[in-house]
Protein backbone atom coordinates (compact mmCIF):
# COMPACT_ATOMS: atom_id res chain seq x y z
CA UNK A 1 0.00 0.00 0.00
CA UNK A 2 1.13 3.47 -0.84
CA UNK A 3 -0.36 6.26 1.24
CA UNK A 4 -0.28 10.03 1.45
CA UNK A 5 -0.27 11.32 5.02
CA UNK A 6 -1.13 14.85 5.99
CA UNK A 7 0.17 15.27 9.53
CA UNK A 8 -0.06 18.19 11.96
CA UNK A 9 3.49 19.33 12.69
CA UNK A 10 4.18 21.83 15.44
CA UNK A 11 7.59 22.26 17.07
CA UNK A 12 6.22 23.24 20.49
CA UNK A 13 3.26 24.83 22.24
CA UNK A 14 4.26 28.36 21.23
CA UNK A 15 5.22 27.66 17.61
CA UNK A 16 2.79 27.83 14.71
CA UNK A 17 1.68 24.48 13.39
CA UNK A 18 0.58 23.30 9.97
CA UNK A 19 -0.35 20.15 8.10
CA UNK A 20 2.69 18.59 6.34
CA UNK A 21 2.38 16.02 3.58
CA UNK A 22 4.37 12.75 3.56
CA UNK A 23 4.35 9.70 1.31
CA UNK A 24 4.73 6.21 2.80
CA UNK A 25 5.26 3.16 0.64
CA UNK A 26 5.26 -0.57 1.36
CA UNK A 27 2.57 -0.39 4.03
CA UNK A 28 1.19 -3.83 4.85
CA UNK A 29 -2.51 -4.29 5.61
CA UNK A 30 -1.48 -6.19 8.76
CA UNK A 31 0.39 -3.22 10.23
CA UNK A 32 -1.20 -1.28 13.02
CA UNK A 33 -1.65 2.43 12.44
CA UNK A 34 1.19 3.16 14.88
CA UNK A 35 3.50 0.71 13.09
CA UNK A 36 2.75 2.57 9.88
CA UNK A 37 3.81 5.81 11.63
CA UNK A 38 6.94 4.03 12.93
CA UNK A 39 7.85 3.26 9.29
CA UNK A 40 7.39 6.89 8.39
CA UNK A 41 9.56 7.96 11.33
CA UNK A 42 12.33 5.53 10.36
CA UNK A 43 12.39 7.11 6.90
CA UNK A 44 12.37 10.61 8.38
CA UNK A 45 15.28 9.79 10.71
CA UNK A 46 17.30 8.32 7.82
CA UNK A 47 16.68 11.51 5.86
CA UNK A 48 17.89 13.53 8.83
CA UNK A 49 14.47 15.00 9.52
CA UNK A 50 12.64 15.38 12.82
CA UNK A 51 10.41 12.32 13.40
CA UNK A 52 6.70 12.84 14.08
CA UNK A 53 6.00 12.89 17.83
CA UNK A 54 2.99 10.83 18.93
CA UNK A 55 1.91 9.19 22.19
CA UNK A 56 1.84 5.40 22.56
CA UNK A 57 2.58 2.82 25.20
CA UNK A 58 1.06 -0.65 25.56
CA UNK A 59 -0.12 -0.98 21.94
CA UNK A 60 -2.68 -3.47 23.25
CA UNK A 61 -5.61 -1.09 23.53
CA UNK A 62 -5.66 -1.03 27.31
CA UNK A 63 -3.46 1.81 28.53
CA UNK A 64 -5.08 4.88 26.97
CA UNK A 65 -1.80 6.48 25.88
CA UNK A 66 -2.36 6.58 22.13
CA UNK A 67 -4.49 9.26 20.60
CA UNK A 68 -4.70 10.84 17.08
CA UNK A 69 -7.66 12.22 15.21
CA UNK A 70 -7.59 10.30 11.93
CA UNK A 71 -9.64 11.74 9.07
CA UNK A 72 -11.70 13.66 11.60
CA UNK A 73 -12.40 10.65 13.84
CA UNK A 74 -10.79 10.26 17.27
CA UNK A 75 -8.86 6.93 17.06
CA UNK A 76 -9.83 6.63 13.39
CA UNK A 77 -12.61 4.81 11.53
CA UNK A 78 -12.86 1.69 13.72
CA UNK A 79 -14.30 1.67 17.21
CA UNK A 80 -11.03 0.93 18.96
CA UNK A 81 -7.83 2.64 20.01
CA UNK A 82 -5.37 3.88 17.38
CA UNK A 83 -2.89 1.16 18.34
CA UNK A 84 -5.52 -1.50 17.57
CA UNK A 85 -6.48 0.15 14.29
CA UNK A 86 -4.99 -1.74 11.38
CA UNK A 87 -4.07 -0.55 7.92
CA UNK A 88 -6.60 -2.96 6.39
CA UNK A 89 -9.14 -0.26 7.27
CA UNK A 90 -7.53 1.88 4.55
CA UNK A 91 -6.98 1.47 0.83
CA UNK A 92 -3.97 1.85 -1.45
CA UNK A 93 -3.64 5.47 -2.58
CA UNK A 94 -5.63 6.92 0.34
CA UNK A 95 -4.84 10.32 1.77
CA UNK A 96 -5.04 10.24 5.57
CA UNK A 97 -5.30 13.35 7.76
CA UNK A 98 -3.71 12.96 11.20
CA UNK A 99 -4.27 15.62 13.85
CA UNK A 100 -3.78 15.88 17.61
CA UNK A 101 -6.62 15.95 20.19
CA UNK A 102 -7.99 19.48 20.11
CA UNK A 103 -9.15 21.02 23.40
CA UNK A 104 -8.12 24.03 25.46
CA UNK A 105 -7.71 21.75 28.48
CA UNK A 106 -5.28 19.52 26.52
CA UNK A 107 -2.47 21.92 25.55
CA UNK A 108 -0.31 20.75 22.66
CA UNK A 109 3.20 19.62 23.55
CA UNK A 110 4.61 18.73 20.13
CA UNK A 111 3.21 17.52 16.80
CA UNK A 112 0.51 15.00 17.77
CA UNK A 113 1.27 14.91 21.51
CA UNK A 114 -0.99 16.76 23.91
CA UNK A 115 -0.82 17.14 27.69
CA UNK A 116 -3.71 15.20 29.21
CA UNK A 117 -2.76 15.74 32.85
CA UNK A 118 -6.03 17.64 33.37
CA UNK A 119 -7.58 14.14 33.54
CA UNK A 120 -5.18 13.19 36.34
CA UNK A 121 -6.26 16.26 38.30
CA UNK A 122 -9.94 15.34 37.86
CA UNK A 123 -9.12 11.88 39.25
CA UNK A 124 -7.21 13.45 42.16
CA UNK A 125 -10.30 15.49 42.98
CA UNK A 126 -12.37 12.39 43.78
CA UNK A 127 -11.65 9.40 41.57
CA UNK A 128 -10.57 7.18 44.45
CA UNK A 129 -12.00 5.21 47.38
CA UNK A 130 -10.99 5.42 51.03
CA UNK A 131 -9.90 1.82 51.41
CA UNK A 132 -7.88 0.35 54.26
CA UNK A 133 -4.52 -0.87 53.02
CA UNK A 134 -3.06 -4.22 53.94
CA UNK A 135 -3.98 -7.75 52.95
CA UNK A 136 -6.69 -8.22 50.34
CA UNK A 137 -10.10 -8.43 52.05
CA UNK A 138 -12.20 -11.57 51.83
CA UNK A 139 -14.09 -11.35 48.53
CA UNK A 140 -17.52 -12.03 50.03
CA UNK A 141 -17.18 -9.54 52.87
CA UNK A 142 -18.77 -6.79 50.80
CA UNK A 143 -21.61 -8.16 48.68
CA UNK A 144 -22.20 -6.37 45.35
CA UNK A 145 -25.41 -7.17 43.43
CA UNK A 146 -24.66 -8.56 39.97
CA UNK A 147 -26.39 -5.71 38.05
CA UNK A 148 -24.39 -3.14 40.05
CA UNK A 149 -21.16 -5.02 39.39
CA UNK A 150 -21.92 -5.12 35.66
CA UNK A 151 -22.84 -1.42 35.58
CA UNK A 152 -19.70 -0.44 37.50
CA UNK A 153 -17.53 -2.60 35.28
CA UNK A 154 -18.95 -1.12 32.10
CA UNK A 155 -17.85 2.31 33.31
CA UNK A 156 -14.58 1.05 34.79
CA UNK A 157 -13.56 0.15 31.24
CA UNK A 158 -12.70 3.80 30.60
CA UNK A 159 -8.95 4.02 29.89
CA UNK A 160 -8.81 7.83 30.09
CA UNK A 161 -7.51 8.28 26.54
CA UNK A 162 -9.40 11.53 26.01
CA UNK A 163 -11.14 10.58 22.74
CA UNK A 164 -14.40 11.88 24.23
CA UNK A 165 -12.87 15.33 24.73
CA UNK A 166 -11.31 15.27 21.26
CA UNK A 167 -14.60 14.31 19.59
CA UNK A 168 -16.80 16.68 21.61
CA UNK A 169 -17.65 19.90 19.73
CA UNK A 170 -17.38 21.67 23.11
CA UNK A 171 -14.17 20.01 24.29
CA UNK A 172 -16.08 18.61 27.27
CA UNK A 173 -14.80 15.92 29.63
CA UNK A 174 -18.29 14.84 30.68
CA UNK A 175 -18.04 11.23 29.45
CA UNK A 176 -14.66 10.64 31.10
CA UNK A 177 -15.77 12.17 34.40
CA UNK A 178 -19.14 10.43 34.35
CA UNK A 179 -17.52 7.04 33.68
CA UNK A 180 -15.33 7.43 36.78
CA UNK A 181 -18.21 8.67 38.94
CA UNK A 182 -20.65 5.95 37.85
CA UNK A 183 -17.98 3.30 38.35
CA UNK A 184 -17.16 4.28 41.94
CA UNK A 185 -20.56 5.59 43.07
CA UNK A 186 -22.26 2.30 42.16
CA UNK A 187 -20.03 0.17 44.39
CA UNK A 188 -20.28 -0.05 48.20
CA UNK A 189 -16.54 0.69 48.40
CA UNK A 190 -17.18 4.09 46.85
CA UNK A 191 -20.17 4.98 49.04
CA UNK A 192 -18.40 7.07 51.73
CA UNK A 193 -17.37 9.69 49.15
CA UNK A 194 -20.47 9.38 46.97
CA UNK A 195 -21.50 13.05 47.28
CA UNK A 196 -18.10 14.75 47.59
CA UNK A 197 -16.78 12.72 44.65
CA UNK A 198 -19.29 13.99 42.11
CA UNK A 199 -19.26 17.59 43.39
CA UNK A 200 -15.46 17.80 43.50
CA UNK A 201 -14.81 16.05 40.19
CA UNK A 202 -17.38 18.15 38.31
CA UNK A 203 -15.99 21.34 39.89
CA UNK A 204 -12.45 20.32 38.87
CA UNK A 205 -13.61 19.48 35.37
CA UNK A 206 -15.05 23.01 35.03
CA UNK A 207 -11.94 24.56 36.57
CA UNK A 208 -9.66 22.80 34.06
CA UNK A 209 -11.40 24.62 31.20
CA UNK A 210 -13.36 21.75 29.67
CA UNK A 211 -16.61 22.72 27.95
CA UNK A 212 -20.13 21.74 28.91
CA UNK A 213 -22.38 19.02 27.55
CA UNK A 214 -24.82 19.78 24.72
CA UNK A 215 -25.68 16.08 24.33
CA UNK A 216 -24.34 15.94 20.80
CA UNK A 217 -23.35 12.33 21.50
CA UNK A 218 -20.02 12.48 19.66
CA UNK A 219 -18.11 11.35 22.76
CA UNK A 220 -19.94 8.04 23.06
CA UNK A 221 -19.52 7.42 19.32
CA UNK A 222 -15.77 7.99 19.57
CA UNK A 223 -15.17 6.08 22.83
CA UNK A 224 -13.01 3.02 22.09
CA UNK A 225 -14.39 1.32 25.20
CA UNK A 226 -18.06 1.93 24.45
CA UNK A 227 -18.91 4.07 27.49
CA UNK A 228 -22.56 4.95 26.76
CA UNK A 229 -23.99 8.47 26.54
CA UNK A 230 -26.43 7.71 29.39
CA UNK A 231 -23.36 7.65 31.61
CA UNK A 232 -23.57 11.47 31.51
CA UNK A 233 -27.23 11.31 32.52
CA UNK A 234 -26.21 9.19 35.48
CA UNK A 235 -23.59 11.74 36.52
CA UNK A 236 -26.12 14.59 36.26
CA UNK A 237 -28.45 12.59 38.51
CA UNK A 238 -25.67 12.01 41.05
CA UNK A 239 -24.69 15.68 40.92
CA UNK A 240 -28.25 16.88 41.55
CA UNK A 241 -28.65 14.38 44.41
CA UNK A 242 -25.38 15.47 45.99
CA UNK A 243 -26.22 19.15 45.61
CA UNK A 244 -29.59 18.65 47.31
CA UNK A 245 -28.03 16.59 50.10
CA UNK A 246 -25.00 18.77 50.69
CA UNK A 247 -27.02 21.95 50.35
CA UNK A 248 -24.32 23.28 48.08
CA UNK A 249 -21.58 23.04 50.76
CA UNK B 1 -26.95 25.99 46.99
CA UNK B 2 -28.06 28.50 44.35
CA UNK B 3 -24.41 29.58 44.05
CA UNK B 4 -23.22 25.97 43.54
CA UNK B 5 -25.85 25.42 40.85
CA UNK B 6 -25.13 28.65 38.97
CA UNK B 7 -21.33 28.28 39.15
CA UNK B 8 -21.29 24.73 37.80
CA UNK B 9 -21.66 23.85 34.12
CA UNK B 10 -23.87 20.93 35.15
CA UNK B 11 -25.94 23.22 37.40
CA UNK B 12 -26.38 25.82 34.69
CA UNK B 13 -27.63 23.11 32.36
CA UNK B 14 -30.20 22.26 35.06
CA UNK B 15 -31.36 25.89 34.97
CA UNK B 16 -31.69 25.58 31.18
CA UNK B 17 -33.62 22.32 31.46
CA UNK B 18 -36.10 23.60 34.06
CA UNK B 19 -36.68 26.98 32.36
CA UNK B 20 -37.02 25.21 29.01
CA UNK B 21 -39.65 22.84 30.39
CA UNK B 22 -41.62 25.76 31.88
CA UNK B 23 -41.64 27.45 28.46
CA UNK B 24 -42.56 24.18 26.76
CA UNK B 25 -45.56 23.73 29.08
CA UNK B 26 -46.65 27.27 28.28
CA UNK B 27 -46.31 26.62 24.55
CA UNK B 28 -48.59 23.58 24.71
CA UNK B 29 -51.30 25.71 26.39
CA UNK B 30 -50.67 28.59 23.98
CA UNK B 31 -50.95 26.34 20.93
CA UNK B 32 -54.23 24.79 22.10
CA UNK B 33 -55.59 28.29 22.76
CA UNK B 34 -54.59 29.41 19.26
CA UNK B 35 -56.65 26.64 17.68
CA UNK B 36 -59.83 28.37 18.94
CA UNK B 37 -59.41 30.70 15.97
CA UNK B 38 -60.99 27.95 13.85
CA UNK B 39 -64.27 28.39 15.76
CA UNK B 40 -64.78 32.01 14.72
CA UNK B 41 -64.11 35.48 16.10
CA UNK B 42 -66.67 35.12 18.91
CA UNK B 43 -65.05 32.12 20.59
CA UNK B 44 -61.47 33.29 19.96
CA UNK B 45 -62.02 36.80 21.34
CA UNK B 46 -63.97 35.40 24.27
CA UNK B 47 -61.10 33.04 25.07
CA UNK B 48 -58.63 35.95 24.89
CA UNK B 49 -60.79 37.93 27.30
CA UNK B 50 -61.11 34.97 29.64
CA UNK B 51 -57.30 34.85 29.93
CA UNK B 52 -57.59 38.21 31.72
CA UNK B 53 -60.32 37.10 34.12
CA UNK B 54 -58.87 33.69 35.14
CA UNK B 55 -59.00 33.14 38.86
CA UNK B 56 -61.62 35.81 39.58
CA UNK B 57 -62.88 36.70 42.09
CA UNK B 58 -59.79 35.59 44.05
CA UNK B 59 -57.52 37.16 41.48
CA UNK B 60 -58.13 40.68 40.27
CA UNK B 61 -58.57 41.38 36.53
CA UNK B 62 -55.32 40.39 34.68
CA UNK B 63 -53.51 39.27 37.85
CA UNK B 64 -53.21 35.66 36.69
CA UNK B 65 -52.07 36.79 33.28
CA UNK B 66 -49.35 39.00 34.77
CA UNK B 67 -48.25 36.20 37.10
CA UNK B 68 -47.79 33.94 34.07
CA UNK B 69 -45.96 36.74 32.25
CA UNK B 70 -43.53 37.21 35.16
CA UNK B 71 -42.79 33.47 35.34
CA UNK B 72 -42.21 33.40 31.58
CA UNK B 73 -39.89 36.41 31.59
CA UNK B 74 -37.85 34.82 34.39
CA UNK B 75 -37.72 31.55 32.43
CA UNK B 76 -36.67 33.27 29.18
CA UNK B 77 -33.98 35.35 30.90
CA UNK B 78 -32.63 32.36 32.86
CA UNK B 79 -32.64 30.16 29.73
CA UNK B 80 -30.93 32.76 27.53
CA UNK B 81 -28.36 33.83 30.13
CA UNK B 82 -27.27 30.29 30.91
CA UNK B 83 -27.23 29.43 27.20
CA UNK B 84 -25.00 32.42 26.51
CA UNK B 85 -22.62 31.66 29.37
CA UNK B 86 -22.44 27.94 28.60
CA UNK B 87 -21.84 28.63 24.90
CA UNK B 88 -19.00 31.01 25.78
CA UNK B 89 -17.45 28.26 27.90
CA UNK B 90 -17.90 25.68 25.13
CA UNK B 91 -16.30 27.89 22.48
CA UNK B 92 -13.36 28.68 24.77
CA UNK B 93 -12.87 24.97 25.47
CA UNK B 94 -12.36 24.20 21.76
CA UNK B 95 -10.40 27.14 20.33
CA UNK B 96 -8.64 25.22 17.53
CA UNK B 97 -10.78 23.54 14.90
CA UNK B 98 -9.86 20.32 13.15
CA UNK B 99 -8.56 20.63 9.60
CA UNK B 100 -10.49 17.50 8.64
CA UNK B 101 -14.04 18.26 9.76
CA UNK B 102 -16.99 15.96 9.95
CA UNK B 103 -20.56 16.93 10.79
CA UNK B 104 -22.06 13.94 12.51
CA UNK B 105 -24.45 15.42 15.04
CA UNK B 106 -28.07 15.82 14.01
CA UNK B 107 -29.35 19.02 12.41
CA UNK B 108 -31.46 19.76 15.50
CA UNK B 109 -28.38 19.51 17.75
CA UNK B 110 -26.25 21.74 15.56
CA UNK B 111 -28.89 24.46 15.28
CA UNK B 112 -29.63 24.83 19.01
CA UNK B 113 -27.67 28.08 19.37
CA UNK B 114 -28.80 29.76 16.15
CA UNK B 115 -32.30 28.38 16.58
CA UNK B 116 -32.44 29.81 20.09
CA UNK B 117 -31.30 33.21 18.81
CA UNK B 118 -33.98 33.15 16.10
CA UNK B 119 -36.60 32.27 18.71
CA UNK B 120 -35.50 35.10 21.02
CA UNK B 121 -35.77 37.62 18.17
CA UNK B 122 -39.12 36.13 17.21
CA UNK B 123 -40.49 36.56 20.76
CA UNK B 124 -39.61 40.27 20.64
CA UNK B 125 -41.31 40.71 17.27
CA UNK B 126 -44.30 38.61 18.33
CA UNK B 127 -44.92 40.73 21.45
CA UNK B 128 -44.50 44.00 19.54
CA UNK B 129 -46.85 42.68 16.88
CA UNK B 130 -49.73 41.05 18.74
CA UNK B 131 -49.43 42.16 22.39
CA UNK B 132 -48.49 45.83 22.18
CA UNK B 133 -49.31 46.32 18.49
CA UNK B 134 -46.23 48.51 17.98
CA UNK B 135 -45.13 46.88 14.72
CA UNK B 136 -48.58 45.60 13.78
CA UNK B 137 -49.63 45.88 10.14
CA UNK B 138 -52.86 47.85 9.76
CA UNK B 139 -54.72 49.27 12.73
CA UNK B 140 -54.06 47.24 15.90
CA UNK B 141 -57.26 46.85 17.91
CA UNK B 142 -56.78 45.90 21.58
CA UNK B 143 -59.45 43.40 22.61
CA UNK B 144 -59.93 42.12 19.06
CA UNK B 145 -57.22 39.47 18.72
CA UNK B 146 -59.04 37.60 15.92
CA UNK B 147 -58.79 40.56 13.53
CA UNK B 148 -55.23 41.32 14.65
CA UNK B 149 -54.11 37.74 13.92
CA UNK B 150 -55.75 37.80 10.49
CA UNK B 151 -54.06 41.15 9.74
CA UNK B 152 -50.61 39.82 10.70
CA UNK B 153 -50.90 36.70 8.58
CA UNK B 154 -52.26 38.67 5.62
CA UNK B 155 -48.78 40.12 5.13
CA UNK B 156 -46.07 38.04 3.46
CA UNK B 157 -43.42 39.00 6.03
CA UNK B 158 -45.74 38.13 8.91
CA UNK B 159 -46.10 34.64 7.48
CA UNK B 160 -42.39 34.22 6.69
CA UNK B 161 -41.21 35.33 10.16
CA UNK B 162 -43.75 33.09 11.85
CA UNK B 163 -43.09 30.00 9.73
CA UNK B 164 -39.29 30.25 10.08
CA UNK B 165 -39.63 30.70 13.85
CA UNK B 166 -41.99 27.74 14.22
CA UNK B 167 -39.67 25.45 12.25
CA UNK B 168 -36.82 26.60 14.49
CA UNK B 169 -39.04 25.88 17.48
CA UNK B 170 -39.72 22.33 16.33
CA UNK B 171 -36.00 21.58 15.95
CA UNK B 172 -35.23 23.26 19.29
CA UNK B 173 -37.80 21.14 21.13
CA UNK B 174 -36.73 17.94 19.38
CA UNK B 175 -33.23 18.17 20.85
CA UNK B 176 -34.16 20.28 23.89
CA UNK B 177 -36.80 18.07 25.47
CA UNK B 178 -34.70 14.93 25.31
CA UNK B 179 -31.63 16.85 26.53
CA UNK B 180 -33.57 18.29 29.47
CA UNK B 181 -34.42 14.74 30.54
CA UNK B 182 -30.72 13.79 30.43
CA UNK B 183 -29.70 16.92 32.32
CA UNK B 184 -32.25 16.25 35.03
CA UNK B 185 -30.99 12.68 35.25
CA UNK B 186 -34.28 10.98 34.39
CA UNK B 187 -33.12 9.36 31.13
CA UNK B 188 -31.81 5.81 31.03
CA UNK B 189 -31.43 3.05 28.46
CA UNK B 190 -34.93 1.70 28.90
CA UNK B 191 -36.58 5.10 28.61
CA UNK B 192 -34.36 6.52 25.89
CA UNK B 193 -36.54 5.54 22.94
CA UNK B 194 -39.70 6.72 24.72
CA UNK B 195 -38.12 10.08 25.57
CA UNK B 196 -36.99 10.59 21.98
CA UNK B 197 -40.46 9.68 20.70
CA UNK B 198 -42.14 12.11 23.11
CA UNK B 199 -39.66 14.83 22.04
CA UNK B 200 -40.46 14.24 18.37
CA UNK B 201 -44.22 14.14 18.96
CA UNK B 202 -44.12 17.36 20.99
CA UNK B 203 -41.99 19.06 18.35
CA UNK B 204 -44.29 17.94 15.54
CA UNK B 205 -47.56 18.74 17.32
CA UNK B 206 -46.42 22.19 18.42
CA UNK B 207 -45.00 23.12 15.01
CA UNK B 208 -48.07 21.83 13.17
CA UNK B 209 -50.49 23.37 15.68
CA UNK B 210 -48.85 26.79 15.54
CA UNK B 211 -48.43 26.70 11.75
CA UNK B 212 -52.10 25.81 11.25
CA UNK B 213 -53.07 29.44 11.99
CA UNK B 214 -50.99 31.29 9.33
CA UNK B 215 -51.71 28.51 6.82
CA UNK B 216 -55.45 28.88 7.50
CA UNK B 217 -55.27 32.65 6.98
CA UNK B 218 -53.18 32.25 3.82
CA UNK B 219 -55.62 29.74 2.34
CA UNK B 220 -58.63 31.79 3.39
CA UNK B 221 -60.03 29.22 5.85
CA UNK B 222 -59.79 31.90 8.53
CA UNK B 223 -60.53 35.46 7.42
Amino acid sequence: MKLTLRIWRQRNADADGAMSTYEVDGVSADMSFLEMLDTLNEDLILQGEDPVAFDHDCREGICGACSLVINGDAHGPERTTTCQLHMRSFHDGDTIDIEPWRAAAFPLVKDLVVDRSAFDRIIQAGGYVTAPTGAAPEAHATPVPKPDADFAFEHAECIGCGACVAACPNGAAMLFTSAKINHLNTLPQGAPERETRVLDMVAKMDEEGFGGCTLAGECATACPKGIPLVSITGMNKEWLRATRKAGGR
Amino acid sequence: MARTVWDSSVGKKTVMAVSGLIMLLYLVVHMIGNLKIFFGPGEFNHYAHWLRTVGEPFMHYEWTLWLIRVVLVVAVVAHATSAYQLSRRDLRARPDKYVHRKARTSYATRTMRWGGTILALFIVWHLLDLTTGTVHSGGFQPGHPYQNVVDTFSTWYGDVIYIVAMLALGLHIRHGFWSAAQTLGVGDRARDRALKTVANILALLLTAGFLAVPVAVMTGVVS
